[in-house]
């Protein structure tokens, strides 16, 4: 039996859910095993695969979860402490009680996908695959096949959204199951919001998570969209997130991946009008043999369009990352600017860095510039460091950390940069470089 | 305090150090002349536990414990600090967080807990103030763009800082004009103390116009052919190193 077969045997013993489904759902489910079933899962002689083998996946037995069930006391260990609008899915189940949107303002709806549908499912059928259709990729197709469950966010026009709305998803220990969320983001014109997507779990959890985002910005809107990926060590996480940008909007994307065994994520931004800007930034930590891809793609569709990614890769033991950035600029989009780095940080020899920057420009008035380097930490600093009585293992988590800086010192909420340095560095004992303390060092002055 | 016994190091089979002997009690300034290639900064270097450095013979103790068998950050916690003649940039490290990381290293070691943060503040800003230092300095990375003597002076306001009980400073004189090398004076001046010692490695006298030491020793070709009061510095600078060679041999 092929792998694939395997996931569309699991599809039809899941059919007696879908009998009651609206018809648009159930086409489109039809049509995303179709093209699944087409497709097959990618290979490494797929260019967009060359360097990421998904045999984990393809030839893992996933089962699909009932239940949301988790410890209370449990998630509250896993989840961040920030005060924030809060929806749960545990494997891919919304978790009622574990969600927390209750002092919503009327102009921002934050809802588990399957309630948007039960409430009007023609309104998300609309946006719903716009952006990230089945000839996406195979684990677009699958994900279309199976979806179940998920989030959407509607912000009203003019509304600044004053906490952050956090999307968690919880993966379990146990059996292994496959949930496949979608994350849908419509933001108003002129709108303003802060969105975080959080992927953890228990540390022995061995399972496979498929979202697919797709995230509109309506003329002048402005997302910060964090993307904590923190999935235990076992788990499997392919991501698609795909962006639309009217004009004047700015998006940016904190896509932060520490965790996973096996980790793909596609960030696509569409700039499709005069003004809009795009900022990815990115900071990938792999150790142990995890696998982190990192693809991305800036599509300059109009003039007068702006991105700017900087995406910092640090890599130990037998970790294997890979960066690939495009950015395009469609035919006579004239007068674009669009800036990509990559630096990659190897602490062990065995760790290794595949990263392919490309430029694909069809104008000829842009400013465009692209580079990546790959090092190691600096004996010397390590040394200068120890001499002042700093011990190893401090002086190349501060050194470390240092190199990830010009991401992380961008990092505004303080619950998500702690995380991220305790992954990179330990427990260091202090938050890096102090920002506090630098001010009241300053403000001594006056 | 420091006791440096019949010490033979050598850098990739080349003996540098031969035979050095040295010994520093609390309360004393010393300082180490001598010309280039003597081996003046592989003595601080080894003290302080560099790599590439072989130790064939001899030994060094500090306050009675093997400073051979220690860690480099053990040694620094034990309060042996090396100031550099060519301080290290560390980009993306500030110097806030460098001096509050290692002054807690050092008080977690010795058992004391950290220094609570409006305390250390104030420490900072006086020893800033000592270093005529701007507290932007706090924000910026170590020695990231630094001129010459920004480095050395956040070298010594490092020492000022930590407060070592031997501070060591590796030619801290080189590259300053005459008012740099005032504020670098004045700073190692304030860290003399009964309980505390002073190693300085120089290749010129005029730094000892300023810091006036109560020893001085000159190296020549890895030993210590000669010890003196700080008159010997003056005498050095009058007739070079040649004058000691000769009347060595």
């Amino acid at each position: 039996m092929s792998d694939t077969q395997t996931f569309l045997d699991t599809l039809k013993a899941r059919s007696s859910n879908y009998t009651a489904e609206p018809t648009w759902i159930a086409a489109r489910r039809q049509a995303g095993a179709a093209r699944f079933e087409a497709l097959g899962f990618p290979t490494r002689r797929d260019e967009e695969w060359k360097y990421t083998d998904v045999r984990s996946i393809a030839q893992g037995s996933f089962a699909l979860a009932d239940d949301a069930e988790f410890s209370p006391a449990s998630a509250a260990a896993l989840t961040l402490p920030i005060d924030a609008y809060r929806l749960t899915f545990v494997d891919g189940v919304f978790s009622s009680a574990l969600s927390d949107v209750d002092s919503l303002p009327s102009s921002v709806q934050v809802l588990p996908l399957s309630k948007a549908l039960a409430e009007n499912h023609e309104a998300v059928g609309g946006p719903l695959g716009r952006l990230t259709g089945v000839d996406f990729s195979p684990f677009a197709a699958l994900n279309t096949a199976f979806m179940e469950e998920g989030a959407v966010v509607r912000i009203a026009p003019g509304t600044v959204v004053e906490k952050p709305i956090l999307l968690q998803f919880l993966s379990r220990a146990g059996q292994p199951v496959m949930s496949h969320p979608r994350v849908l983001v419509e933001a108003g014109g002129r709108s303003e919001a802060t969105l975080i997507e959080h992927y953890t779990g228990e540390s022995e959890a061995t399972n496979f998570t498929n979202v697919v985002g797709e995230l509109m910005l309506d003329r002048g809107a402005i997302l910060a969209h964090y993307k904590l990926q923190e999935a235990p060590l076992g788990d499997m996480h392919v991501a698609s997130i795909h962006v639309e940008q009217s004009r004047d909007t700015r998006y940016t994307s904190y896509n932060l991946s520490l965790g996973g065994g096996l980790v793909r994520n596609d960030l696509i931004s569409d700039l499709n009008g005069q003004g809009a800007e795009t900022n990815f930034l990115g900071l990938f930590f792999g150790q142990g043999r995890q696998h982190v891809d990192n693809h991305t793609k800036v599509n300059h569709n109009a003039p007068l369009t702006f991105s700017n990614e900087n995406y910092k890769g640090i890599l130990d033991d037998r970790a294997h990352g890979v960066f690939n950035g495009k950015v395009y600029v469609k035919r006579d989009s004239q007068k674009i600017e669009g800036f990509q780095s990559n630096q990659n940080l190897l602490l062990s020899d065995r760790a290794h860095i595949d990263a392919k920057p490309e430029l694909e420009i069809y104008a000829d008035d842009v400013k465009c510039s692209h580079g990546t380097t790959t090092g190691q930490l600096d004996e010397e600093a390590i040394y200068a460091l120890r001499t002042r009585g700093i011990d190893e293992a401090t002086a190349r988590g501060l050194l470390t950390l240092a190199f990830a800086g010009e991401v992380l010192d961008k990092v505004t909420l303080d619950a998500i940069a702690e995380r991220v340095e305790l992954a990179v560095a330990g427990k260091l004992p202090e938050r890096f470089n102090l920002a506090g303390l630098v001010e009241a060092a300053v403000s001594l002055n006056d | 305090m420091l006791q440096v016994n019949d010490l033979h190091v050598s850098v990739e089979g080349n003996e540098i150090l031969k035979g050095l002997t040295l010994t520093i009690k609390a309360g004393e300034v010393h300082a180490i002349m001598g010309p280039n290639g003597a081996g003046k900064s592989t003595l601080s270097a080894v003290i302080a536990g560099k790599d590439g450095y072989e130790v064939t013979q001899g030994t060094i103790t500090f306050e009675g414990k093997d400073v051979l068998e220690m860690e480099i950050e053990e040694r620094a916690q034990a309060g042996l600090l090396l100031g550099f003649q060519y301080p290290v940039e560390i980009p993306g490290v500030k110097n806030i967080y460098l001096l509050k990381a290692a002054l807690n290293a050092q008080r977690v070691a010795r058992g004391e807990g950290e220094m609570p943060a409006p305390e250390f503040m104030k420490l900072v800003k006086e020893k800033l103030g000592y270093m005529k230092m701007d507290a932007s300095f706090l924000q910026r990375a170590v020695n990231e763009g630094f001129s010459g003597g920004e480095k050395k002076r956040n070298e010594i306001l490092q020492m000022l800082v930590l407060q070592p009980k031997l501070a060591m400073l590796d030619e801290i004189d080189s590259g300053l004009d005459i008012d740099a090398m005032k504020v670098v004076a004045d700073g190692v001046n304030s860290l003399r103390a009964e309980d505390r010692a002073i190693l300085l490695v120089t290749h010129y006298q005029r730094l000892l116009d300023y810091i006036v030491p109560d020893k001085v020793h000159v190296l020549v070709d890895g030993r210590i052919v000669k010890t003196g009061d700080a008159e010997l510095a003056k005498q050095l600078e009058a007739n070079g190193y040649e004058g000691i060679e000769e009347s060595v041999a």
